[in-house]
């Protein structure tokens, strides 16, 4: 097939670029371990209130300023709905659903995953600057989802 | 004017395609009131209802219905009249399509489906609202069937290897639907149904939102394709040159068919259950779709520049100048093409693996949609209909109409700057999308984001002005204006082309090749959701 030769250039330009933002992303992924969240832990969602360690939702410090969060998210809330850490904890968290779809967003971090019942989520993130941080679900689940939300206090 | 009776059939198709569309603008603009604080809605009309229906009838209805119309119209032009067969089959699909909107509008309205366009279980509606996507979606299969039989019947009486331009493009739209179209279908009669009448109490949440996502992206290339015909075939004709290569453009829709359909875990890329390499392979194949869209961008710009010169425009950009910016039927698309370099962009950020994470979800994955879907396909549709409408119904698009459609035209575009420039902004931020509004108890952060809200609800009330504008435009085009004979162009290709490949029109070739890439991109990933899966989840009705 006959291609324009400005076309071919305009062509390899554009798959070049494209190749170098795959590159990018790429190492990013694979080299630096950013990858979206994607544990394969399942639960049977209607005995995830009941299931260790979701039957006792909580804070836990485990490590020099490093924490786990263990949460349940529940048309409308999450529980616990009170946090706090210290300035620099690295808060591991872990959250599954008893009921619908949720989501899990901190808004002003890169903490941001869905909560899909049957499924347990993970995300780390590291809270360098103190704060009130807001826990939000930004998937729709029903007619309170614009109330979902807790707070994590990080003091100085 | 292409045959009476396919007329009355694109326009009753059109028809449905502009009701939808006026009763889903007004469910937008006050969506944008509501989330800027700015009303409270009465008559307990819930928010989430509104954004339900606004969902399923622009997303789903008036694209649909507008497509099919188009694409009838196109092919009675470039194929000839339709035969009888494809022609009463295309009616039967009508009636089923407007049944399940109807049906679907309904329950909507009832409040017994407010589970917004997505359905995500395990959210459960009324098993009618299912039964009436089911509905829809089997009239558009008929439809397809209809332009594949017309077109086969054509192929054969006129023994032409190469069929129209317009009509491949048509027959490739309607086969990447129907591809797509088996996972939604799949999961919506397979799952939903089942589940929502009660003779099964669980569904797996995964796979629903698999098959729905298998069908979630190539509809967003449903939605483009058309408007890609309108800039491929109707657009040289209307600025006075020629389709810079007719294989190219073939070449393009073959790619969008290969590669918009093993592409949906990109919107799945946060979810648990789904491993990081399979959605990195996803996303690696999602990078290949945007090759056609590029093909696209420099057969339109090389139509510009060549109609231009021969116009005697001169200078390295003078021929930017000459073309007919107050044409309407140019105008529209123009605004729409050049939309969708940003839209583009953003895009190709949506689906870039981690960086999802900044974006999942947030207001700013709204404001991509609403630059790709409503701004370059819907301008792009605005501008199909300101000719086609009056086209069909034997009327003329008056001086005064064309200038009204320009006014139109710029309206949206500014309207669309507002509202989906704040969304962008404030999704950055943090704002979650598809969330009535709120404050989260005066937080700091939610406060600052309301003044963007309010940017979108200022940018929502000029798009609905825009909206009534049109309106007020196809009325007239369709019932008022002067009688006429209207042109439907269609574009010649350039004589030093080369010939087309006849391989283009091999569709075993193709859909054999689709096949073996969504086998390969879903089989494992799909697999071990089947084998590894939690057990299911009962129906919630949380409104």
């Amino acid at each position: 097939m006959h291609i324009h030769k400005y076309e071919k250039i305009w062509l390899w330009s554009g798959a070049v670029c494209l190749t170098i933002f795959l590159l990018i992303v790429g190492v990013s992924a694979y080299a630096m371990g950013n990858q979206p969240p994607s544990h394969m832990e399942t639960i049977d969602p209607k005995k995830a209130a009941l299931t260790a360690p979701f039957d006792k939702p909580a804070l836990t410090k485990i490590g020099d300023n490093e924490y786990e969060a263990v949460m349940l998210a529940q048309a409308f809330t999450f529980t616990p709905s009170k946090m706090t850490v210290p300035k620099g904890s690295t808060v591991h968290f872990k959250v599954t659903s008893t009921d619908v779809v949720h989501g899990f967003q901190i808004p002003a971090t890169n903490v941001n995953m869905m909560i899909t019942p049957g499924y347990v989520s993970k995300i780390s993130h590291t809270f360098d600057k103190p704060g009130k941080y807001l826990i939000l679900c930004n998937e729709y689940c029903g007619v309170g989802h614009q109330v979902m939300a807790v707070t994590l206090e990080v003091t100085s | 004017m292409i045959d009476k009776r396919d007329a009355q059939l694109s326009l009753g198709f059109l028809s449905v395609s502009f009701m939808a569309l006026f009763i889903g603008a007004i469910a937008g603009l006050l969506q944008t009131l509501v989330r800027s604080g700015t009303i409270e809605l009465p008559l307990s009309i819930g928010y989430y209802q509104l954004l339900t229906a606004h969902g399923v009838l622009l997303a789903l209805i008036f694209t649909t219905f507008f497509i099919v119309g188009f694409l009838y119209a196109g092919i009675s032009k470039t194929m000839g009249a339709l035969y009888d067969v494809p022609r009463r089959t295309g009616w039967l699909g009508f009636a089923m399509m407007t049944f399940g909107t109807i049906l679907a509008t309904i329950f909507i309205l009832l409040n017994k489906a407010t589970v917004l366009y997505t359905f995500y279980a395990p959210l459960q509606a009324s098993p009618w609202f299912y039964v009436a996507l089911v509905h829809v979606v089997v009239g558009s299969w008929l439809c397809a069937f209809s332009m594949w039989n017309q077109y086969y019947i054509w192929k054969r009486r006129t023994k032409n290897k190469l069929s129209p331009l317009f009509s491949y493009m048509a027959v490739m739209t309607m086969a990447l639907w129907f591809i797509a179209t088996l996972g939604v279908a799949a999961t919506v009669i397979l799952q939903f149904i089942p589940w929502s009448i009660g003779w099964v109490d669980k569904i797996d949440i995964l796979i629903s939102r698999t098959l729905f996502w298998y069908f979630g992206h190539p509809l967003v290339y449903f939605w483009l394709l058309p408007a890609y015909m309108c800039w491929y075939v109707v657009i040289p004709k209307i600025i006075g040159g020629k389709i810079f290569s007719d294989a190219l453009a073939r070449l393009s829709f073959v790619l969008f068919l290969l590669f918009s359909i093993p592409v949906g875990f990109h919107h799945q890329l946060l979810e648990p259950g789904i491993s990081h390499s399979w959605k990195f392979f996803q996303v690696v194949l999602t990078f290949m779709v945007i090759v056609p869209s590029l093909m696209t961008a420099f057969s339109m710009f090389a139509v510009f520049e060549t109609a231009g010169r021969k116009k005697g425009a001169k200078g390295l950009f003078g021929w930017f100048k000459v073309l007919p910016w107050k044409d309407v039927r140019f105008f529209a698309p123009m605004m729409g093409m050049l939309i969708f370099v940003p839209a583009g962009a953003g895009g190709i950020i949506n689906a870039s693996h981690q960086l999802n994470q900044v974006i999942h979800n947030t207001l700013w994955v709204t404001g991509h949609f609403h630059l790709t879907v409503a701004s370059t396909v819907a301008l792009t549709f605005f501008g199909i209909a300101y000719w086609l409408v009056p086209y069909l119904s034997g009327r003329t698009l008056t001086p005064q109409m064309n200038r009204l459609g320009i006014i139109q035209t710029i309206l949206w575009t500014v309207g669309m700057a507002f509202m989906s420039g704040a969304m962008h902004l404030v999704g950055l931020f943090g704002a979650p999308r598809r969330t009535a509004y709120t404050t989260y108890s005066d937080h700091p952060q939610a406060l600052d984001w309301v003044p963007y809200q309010a940017a979108m609800a200022i940018g929502g009330t000029i798009l609905f002005i825009a909206i009534l504008l049109l309106m007020y435009i196809i009325g007239y085009l369709a019932f008022k204006a002067p009688k006429g004979e209207m042109d439907f162009p269609v574009g010649e290709v350039e004589e030093e082309a080369a010939a087309t490949p006849v391989i283009l029109e091999n569709w075993k070739l193709w859909v054999g090749i689709c096949a073996a890439l969504i086998l390969i991109a879903y089989t494992i990933p799909f697999w071990h959701m089947i084998e590894h899966g939690p057990p299911g989840s009962p129906g919630y009705k949380f409104w």
